[in-house]
């Protein structure tokens, strides 16, 4: 056997390093994070932020929104529960209509949260066993949120895959969803001033005008 | 009958036809069909969220403000206790057995160990209440959920929710104690003690809410059908 030309062995090592490294991100990519580990680490880090902030335990409510802003909403997909808030409204908005509401709706939803989470910032979350088939898009993660006082809360998350992660379209607070109770406020105020009324509704809501 | 009776009979239809025509474009002002009596609970709902942020609200307030979280809590768990009781009650005519055994083993428990109620001892290994009661019984027998009612100084209810109530405060043991001012602080303290309980809700709501009245009304009522189905309510019907 004649010897192998050194170059040969150079190309036929770079090939196998590409082939490993291609397959290596598919394999990644493949192993994606499951819903509930996600919703646990996330909350989690949120948690152990918020706790260990001292502006946040004096009491600053723009800094949880910096928290939430920076580690818990890129795992939301507002737009979709704005559709969802929406129904059979949210096809005949423009599309420039749909992103202000997309816009107005997620700040609204920050604040209530933010507001939420200082008030109940010292309590655990038990994670309850996920239920899922293999190939399932849509699940939801349960959780329960004990309290230091009164019943434990149990608040579900209903989270779709995406390309290459999942996120969240609803919070289901003690078999309350936050998307669902929407809907009749935006299909009211839809009827009385148009999807332009409720993208005002909604502005001045966030703005601190308080709701009738 | 003669041909002027025949008209007059047509144009008495055609009245009526016209008038329920009217009254059915009236009521369509009334998005929901679970809350046909909306402008009447409006009216009450204004009337309710007046006395609340005159009196109650403040009550509440100061209930947390002054007595320590230890006594409010020992307060709550006597008032859960009885609720337990009832509860056990409505899991065993739902023919609901786990429920049932559950809620007795809780109020068993904490009435002889936690001293007559005051702590909740099955909490703490674990024994999670049923949460059942008069209005989920009537659900599942059958009975009609009716009306949405917004009723002052109470909340929301539906006829079949509000039937419940009633026939829980008919039972007990509460209305038997003979001394009244005694009863009736009893009843006031419980009725603190919940309001209490739900002032950090109604902040949510505040900031929360487009339209308070439809917000609480529909927190309500998903709140009721997630109680009803056990926590595993069948998927909505989309309205048309």
């Amino acid at each position: 056997m004649a010897a192998i030309d050194p170059a040969a062995w150079r190309r036929a090592a770079l090939v196998l390093i590409v082939t490993a490294a291609l397959f290596g991100t598919a394999a990644t990519a493949g192993a994606q994070e499951a819903p509930d580990a996600m919703v646990k680490r996330v909350a989690q880090d949120v948690l152990a932020t918020i706790r260990s902030d001292p502006a946040i335990q004096a009491g600053n409510e723009a800094r949880i929104r910096d928290v939430l802003e920076a580690k818990l909403l890129p795992n939301f997909d507002f737009a979709r529960m704005a559709a969802l808030a929406m129904g059979k409204n949210w096809r005949g908005a423009t599309p420039e209509q749909q992103k202000r509401i997309t816009d107005e709706f997620r700040a609204l939803l920050v604040r209530t949260y933010s507001s939420a989470l200082n008030q109940h910032r010292n309590e655990t979350i038990d994670y309850r066993p996920l239920r899922m088939n293999a190939g399932d898009t849509e699940v939801i993660v349960r959780t329960l949120v004990q309290r230091a006082s009164g019943a434990p809360i149990q608040i579900d998350y209903g989270m779709e895959k995406k390309a290459d992660t999942w996120k969240c379209y609803d919070v289901v607070v003690a078999g309350v969803s936050l998307v669902t109770n929407y809907r009749d406020e935006f299909n009211e105020q839809i009827k009385g001033g148009g999807v332009d009324g409720l993208i005002k509704t909604l502005a001045d809501r966030n703005r601190g005008v308080a709701a009738k | 009958m003669s041909m002027a009776r025949k008209q007059r009979a047509a144009r008495m239809l055609r009245a009526a036809t016209a008038a329920a025509v009217l009254l059915l474009a009236g009521c369509a002002g009334a998005p929901s069909r679970e809350d046909p009596l909306e402008p009447m609970n409006r009216a009450l709902y204004q009337v309710h969220d007046a006395v609340d942020t005159a009196v109650i609200k403040p009550v509440a307030q100061a209930y947390i403000d002054v007595v320590p979280q230890l006594i409010r809590t020992g307060v709550s768990n006597v008032f859960n206790n009885l609720d337990d009781l009832f509860s056990a009650v409505n899991g065993l005519l739902q023919g609901k057995l786990d429920k049932f055994g559950d809620d007795l083993g809780r109020v068993l428990l904490n009435t002889a160990f936690g001293l007559g109620g005051i702590f909740d001892l099955a909490s703490m290994v674990g024994i999670e209440r049923g949460n059942e009661d008069f209005g989920q019984t009537f659900a599942a027998w059958g009975f009609p959920q009716g009306p949405y009612l917004f009723v002052p100084l109470f909340g929301p209810t539906t006829v079949r929710d509000g039937t419940g109530v009633v026939v829980r405060i008919a039972l007990g043991p509460v209305g038997y104690i003979p001394e009244v001012p005694l009863r009736n602080s009893l009843y006031g303290v419980g009725a603190v003690d919940l309001r209490a309980q739900a002032l950090s809700a109604g902040a949510i709501v505040d900031t929360a809410a487009l339209d308070r009245y439809l917000f609480i009304r529909n927190g309500y009522l998903q709140r009721r059908r997630y109680l009803v189905y056990d926590g595993k309510p069948p998927p909505e019907p989309e309205e048309p």
